[in-house]
């Protein structure tokens, strides 16, 4: 069964000389609830436009984004912000904690923003990435491997249906970026949440059983820069 | 629990910038406080003290200056009053009792008055309240003995049965000594009047003291008097200063005050505008202090944007944390109102005697503390707005 469903999709944005540059033009894309999908795609070619635009960050200019029953294209700034808290979980490539807060807090308020703050649920997720005893520390007193654990907590922590990733070994070294990888592909299969992982990095890309072109995907991208 | 911990760790975060912000307001607002509660309670206060007495004969001048040194004990006296106009208006039927009093010595810079026994025997300086000994007695009227009052007593450092040389005049001279020699035979009770910075001694001592002219010897500076009917004091007002021309009758003593406030209201209102005026700086300060971290922001708000948070909830917690800044530094100018308040209430009791009390409820402490929590909150607009208009995306660096 379908989960995320896009048909013609389009996004472009206005030149600073004038006239306006399409960053992303897919014409169709599904992903399949619990599927793990990742996408290769070169620096530049809307992989993140892409990602923003499914999480609802960005509007779309055109097209549907349908997320189980509802399209996200088609909802307005803050209905597309509470679909994102409650149904999508997203992994950036530098992590995004908040500096401010404990590894637990950056988990907690991740929570707030959906279902509502569980710490008890909160404490078991980071205990499940391995940093049970890493609750109160900072994210500057962590190693970047243990940052990158604290984001896929945080992501996951809400029950998403939805993963998604974003070069999210790309600020890791070798043995963390496996792990960090194995880690997400674990606990969303322990949730059942489907990933859509896109990357350039070909250890990543190799450790997938489905991969897909996001050049080939994007119209945009296609007819070159 | 969200906005609560969005704007608690911000705070936190901000630690330096909170704290100064915080401190200017907690000047600002301990200012405001301090200048509203001394100003009200000076008034009442002031207007309110009269020892006892409804009115003051002295010689022909200011009613103000006739009040002031009389009851205050501030001010030169304007003159002398015969003995004859004092038992005038001693034995006149409107006038249920007549204090003389006498001045012009001084105990090291403390004021020395002659007066009668009586004062202390027959007076409730205020409503149930009669002048009483903390201890030994009262002078007797003949003899060379002072009673010290007990603020006085207390900076003098003179307790019962000491002696001392008066001091010639209002202010202190040491060259200009008396040879006479007086003991104390009493310290008064607190009446937290300005009675109680006087050192009081026998009206005739001080009509005779030595080096004082003898002509005046049975001379007065001023009478204190109880009247037996508000009515009365009409008519010695139209008797001594419509129809008079040789003294004053300074009634009612709390009008004469209450037109000293009015004639320096203005300073009140100066006193006032500038307290405001270091109010709204305040407040812009909270304004400038969270503008100024907006660029370090941004990031935290695209990332909060990116969990889920809307526009509205970022904006609410930054309008929150500039109000709770306005808290923090309200709760803190509780702390620098009393540090002024209290500083300025020992200034006035040390030259007036009169007392105020900082720890009184006054509702500026509501109104106050209220009105500089919304101008922060207010404050906090310009920068909530921003936040408001913060793009996530291209926050989010970096993008691929």
């Amino acid at each position: 069964m379908s989960l995320l469903t896009i048909q013609s999709l389009q996004k472009s944005f206005a030149l600073p000389e004038g006239g306006k540059k399409m960053i992303v033009d897919v014409p169709a894309f599904s992903l399949a609830a619990g599927q793990q999908l990742a996408m290769r795609g070169e620096s530049g070619t809307g992989k993140t436009t892409f990602l923003h635009l499914i999480a609802g960050i960005l509007a779309a200019d055109s097209g549907s984004i349908r997320l189980g029953e509802e399209d996200m294209a088609q909802k307005r700034e803050p209905d597309r912000d509470r679909l994102r808290a409650r149904t999508i979980g997203y992994v950036f490539q530098t992590f995004n904690l908040l500096q401010g807060y404990t590894c637990l807090e950056n988990v907690l308020l991740g929570m707030s923003f959906g279902p509502g703050a569980d710490r008890a649920r909160a404490k078991a997720i980071l205990e499940r990435v391995g940093l049970g005893h890493r609750l109160h520390h900072r994210p500057r007193q962590l190693s970047t491997g243990q940052q990158q654990r604290v984001a896929v907590a945080r992501a996951l922590a809400n029950q998403p249906a939805l993963v998604l990733a974003d070069e999210p070994t790309g600020n890791l070294d070798h043995k963390n970026g496996r792990e960090a990888l194995g880690l997400i592909r674990e606990t969303c299969r322990e949730t059942g949440a489907a990933l859509l992982l896109v990357t350039h990095d070909p250890a990543v890309l190799g450790a997938f059983e489905e991969v897909s072109d996001f050049r080939t995907l994007n119209r945009a991208a296609e007819a070159g820069p | 629990m969200t906005l609560p911990l969005l704007v608690s760790r911000s705070l936190r975060q901000h630690l330096l910038s909170t704290l100064i912000t915080a401190g200017s307001i907690a000047l600002a607002g301990g200012l405001l406080m301090s200048v509203w509660v001394i100003k009200q309670q000076s008034r009442s206060t002031f207007t309110r003290v009269n020892i006892g007495f409804d009115a003051v004969l002295g010689a022909r001048g200011s009613q103000l200056q006739l009040v002031l040194n009389s009851i205050f004990h501030l001010e030169a006296s304007p003159g002398n009053v015969s003995e004859a106009d004092y038992l005038a208006i001693k034995h006149h039927p409107a006038v249920k009792l007549a204090i003389p009093i006498a001045v012009g010595d001084n105990l090291r810079g403390y004021r020395i008055v002659g007066t009668i026994p009586e004062l202390f025997t027959d007076v409730e300086y205020a409503p149930g309240k009669k002048f009483m000994l903390a201890a030994g007695r009262v002078f007797a009227g003949d003899a060379k003995e002072a009673v010290l009052g007990s603020f006085a007593a207390q900076k003098l450092g003179m307790k019962v049965g000491d002696s001392f040389h008066p001091f010639h005049g209002l202010a202190f001279n040491p060259n200009e000594q008396h040879v006479d020699l007086y003991t104390v035979t009493g310290i008064l009770a607190a009446s937290n009047t300005p009675a109680d910075k006087v050192v009081w001694i026998p009206i005739h001592g001080l009509q005779t003291m030595s080096g004082h002219d003898p002509r005046a010897a049975t001379d007065v500076s001023a009478v204190l008097i109880q009247l037996r009917s508000p009515s009365s004091g009409f008519m010695l007002n139209l008797m001594y200063n419509k129809q008079g021309n040789r003294l004053t009758f300074a009634w009612p003593i709390s009008s004469i005050i209450a037109d000293l406030f009015g004639k320096i209201g203005w300073f009140d209102q100066v006193l006032t505008l500038i307290a405001y005026l270091v109010a709204v700086v305040s407040a812009a300060g909270v304004l400038v202090a969270i503008y100024n971290s907006m660029s370090a922001r941004r990031r935290d708000i695209a990332i909060l944007r990116s969990l889920g948070a809307r526009r509205r909830t970022v904006f609410g917690a930054i309008v929150l944390e500039a109000a709770s800044i306005g808290l923090l530094g309200m709760i803190a100018a509780f702390a620098v109102y009393l540090v002024i308040a209290t500083g300025v209430a020992a200034l006035i009791r040390a030259q007036t005697g009169v007392v105020l009390d900082p720890w009184v409820f006054d509702r500026v402490m509501l109104w106050a503390p209220a009105g500089m929590i919304v101008l922060c909150a207010a404050g906090g607009l310009v920068p909530a707005w921003v936040a408001y208009r913060t793009d996530i995306a291209s926050n989010l660096a970096p993008t691929s």
